[in-house]
């Protein structure tokens, strides 16, 4: 491994102990603010910000090392000095930490609550002594004045079939001078759920974080939980399990592609789309036994074996995708009247997507070339052939050009995963020693999906925290659609397809 | 993009065969007789996420693609709920989303229907037990049919949808 700045540091703290693959260090308010400053300078990038018992978690990442980090600040008085007063993309975590544990981020400019809209029962819910909970408080929207300037409310019900999340617009004219969301709608208090379950249960919500995504959680959290225990997976299922990915990953970005040129008005992609999506969901259903591969992913393995009809299910449906996915791409690319709405519309800056870690198609579409399959590479993707497409254009057009392109690597990889399956057993069960900590990371079709688990020694979760890729993209999007009309904002909201229940948790 | 249109022209479509019978009586069971008469052969539906992980809307949508042609049973979705005869509601009814849900049932016109669909909607699922959830649609609003599932397969939520209808 190359020399580590980010090791350097952090090993000046104290190393937890049994903290798998990845280590933990305990610093004090001089690292922590000596790691703030990296974050600024991009020597490193957040990762996850976190709360547990008097204590705040922050994830870094240091792609030139190729190395993971977490470092634990102390706060047994509740406060810690925050980041988010340096770097922004850590803002909306301290203020969510803020919500669930009560701690407080000295410093942070934006006090306003997240997560918590004033509805539920208690305050502070995952803090040692909850409070009670108080009246629901106006939501103070950010200022935006000027002549001309009027303001349009949307959601949290929104027209379409879409999660729920509210989108506050300041507009000049058709012109976007400012939006600003609210999430938090979704929040359905998983983390407090979690803590003291048993493994094999927390896992099922782990599946349940975000649907379109729980292929990428059942891997972040099974890995997590495995590292935490000890466990050994054996390869057939690591195998299993990029299977399943590489499937989610093309399901949706089929799903995605279709849909981004439906929101421009070209209902024959999505039309066309939607039929390969379909076809993929009934061979996941025909090899896995469910449509989305929901809880197929479990700590110690896979569920259940792959067997040849499944195999032939797969290997058809991938097929008929390859077969028809050129002639899509050709109509898609040569439509002048989509192009028109594609190109130049909602563009993201490489500078953001650096500052903000911004992982998936979001990230890559703008140059940040992060894919945890690459840069924290885990089995079997280190043994596989694939290319991670990188873009600098950072409009709508380049985030479906990038997965479209990923739809062809998924498709490639699908056949060398079943080409290559080794035999073996699929499971080993999940019983090993704890007390541990485990940190798992997975690249789901968003993003990167961050784990942290630490395991109690009767083998059930102490604390859980799971980091969907959309916190660091949804902040984007309020840049992306600046000076854009509001009529692009479908097609910009779309094009990113973050996630309101991953973010909410 | 002529040759795809010649190619859908000259090809069979993909849309298969609705739920039997058998399928749709089960849950038809559950209605009384007067809401199916009344809705006829139509059906106008406004969906309503209240929390879910996202599932039940894939497979919602995936009700519009070829294979299952929603349309073709007289069902659309609608973007207002002031256009609805049915709420189809997901998740199991986070307390943020709660007076959102509320007022959009108050939105909607009577005689109205509501229909909750996933394992979520039914009673909170998974999320039952927490601090930021109602614990399903029935503890918010009147419940006239659950379609069971985590989520529900397209098969299961057209089955649903067509118990509603008088068929």
């Amino acid at each position: 491994m190359a020399t580590s700045p980010l090791l350097e540091i952090l090993s000046r703290g104290r190393p937890a102990e049994a903290h798998r693959p990845w280590p933990r260090f305990v610093v004090g308010g001089d690292l922590w603010i000596a790691l703030t400053n990296g974050l600024v300078e991009r020597h490193w990038t957040l990762a996850g910000l976190w709360g547990d018992d008097g204590a705040v978690h922050m994830a870094l990442i240091e792609e030139a090392s190729q190395s993971l980090a977490i470092a634990t600040y102390d706060c047994p008085d509740g406060r810690y000095p925050s980041v988010g007063k340096y770097h922004p993309p850590a803002i909306r975590p301290e203020r969510a930490l803020h919500d669930l544990f009560g701690l407080e981020p000295e410093g942070l400019p934006d006090t306003r609550p997240w997560l918590d809209h004033g509805r539920w029962p208690v305050r502070h819910p995952l803090a040692a002594e909850p409070a009670a909970g108080t009246e629901a408080q106006p939501y103070r929207f950010l200022p935006a004045e000027g002549e001309g300037l009027h303001q349009i409310p949307v959601g949290p019900v929104h027209a379409g079939i879409i999660e729920p999340g509210h989108f506050r617009f300041t507009a000049n004219g058709e012109t976007v001078v400012r939006l600003e969301e609210r999430l938090g709608y979704t929040h359905k208090g998983t983390e407090r759920l979690m803590a003291s379950m048993p493994v094999t249960e927390a896992a099922r919500l782990a599946a349940r974080i975000s649907g379109d995504s729980t292929v990428a959680y059942g891997i972040a959290f099974a890995s997590a939980t495995e590292a935490a225990l000890g466990i050994e997976v054996p390869a057939r299922a690591h195998w299993l399990r990029a299977l399943m990915a590489e499937i989610e990953r093309l399901a949706n970005h089929f799903g995605d592609i279709g849909a981004v040129c439906n929101d421009a008005a070209f209902a024959m992609m999505l039309a066309h789309c939607g039929a390969l999506r379909e076809r993929l969901l009934r061979a996941a259903a025909a090899a896995f036994g469910h449509r989305l591969m929901m809880d197929r992913v479990v700590p110690g393995g896979v569920a259940a074996d792959l067997d040849e009809t499944g195999i032939a299910a797969i290997r058809d449906a991938v097929r008929i995708a390859s077969a028809a996915f050129p002639r899509l791409i050709e109509l898609y690319d040569n439509t002048a009247s989509l192009q028109d709405r594609m190109i130049g519309t909602g563009i993201v800056s490489s500078a953001l997507v650096h500052r903000y870690g911004c992982g998936g198609f979001v990230g890559r579409a703008s140059g940040r070339g992060f894919d945890a399959r690459r840069t924290l590479p885990y089995p079997p993707y280190d043994a596989l052939d694939f290319e991670v497409p990188v873009l600098n254009q950072g409009d709508v057009g380049a985030r479906v050009w990038i997965r479209i392109r990923e739809a062809q690597q998924s498709m490639a990889l699908i056949g060398q995963i079943l080409d290559r399956l080794p035999d073996g057993p699929h499971h080993v069960p999940a019983t090993g020693s704890g007390p541990g900590e485990g940190v798992g990371i997975a690249e789901g079709f968003r993003g990167d999906v961050l784990a942290c688990v630490a395991v109690d020694g009767d083998g059930k979760v102490r604390r859980c925290h799971l980091r969907d890729p959309s916190w660091f993209q949804w902040p984007l999007l309020e840049a992306a659609i600046e000076g854009n009309i509001v009529a692009d904002f479908p097609l910009c909201n779309k094009s990113f397809n973050c996630s309101y229940s991953g973010h909410d948790l | 993009m002529r040759k795809m249109l010649l190619n859908g022209l000259i090809h069979p479509p993909l849309t298969e065969a609705g739920p039997t019978a058998d399928e749709i009586a089960a849950l038809a069971a559950e209605l009384d007789h007067a809401a199916r008469r009344r809705l006829g052969r139509s059906l106008s539906i406004r969906e309503v996420d209240a929390g879910s992980c996202n599932g039940c809307e894939l497979e919602v949508n995936a009700l519009g693609n070829a294979f299952y042609d929603l349309e073709r049973f007289g069902i659309r979705f609608v973007a207002s709920p002031r256009h609805a005869d049915v709420l189809l509601v997901t998740g199991p009814v986070t307390l943020n989303m709660k007076e959102a849900l509320e007022r959009t049932w108050n939105a909607t016109p009577d005689p109205k229907w509501v229909v909750a669909a996933g394992a979520c909607a039914l009673d909170g699922g998974l999320f039952k037990e927490s601090y930021a959830c109602a614990g399903g649609v029935h503890a918010v609003i009147p419940v006239d049919l659950h379609i069971p599932g985590c989520p529900p397969t397209p098969m299961q939520l057209l089955a649903g949808l067509l118990a509603l209808m008088e068929r």
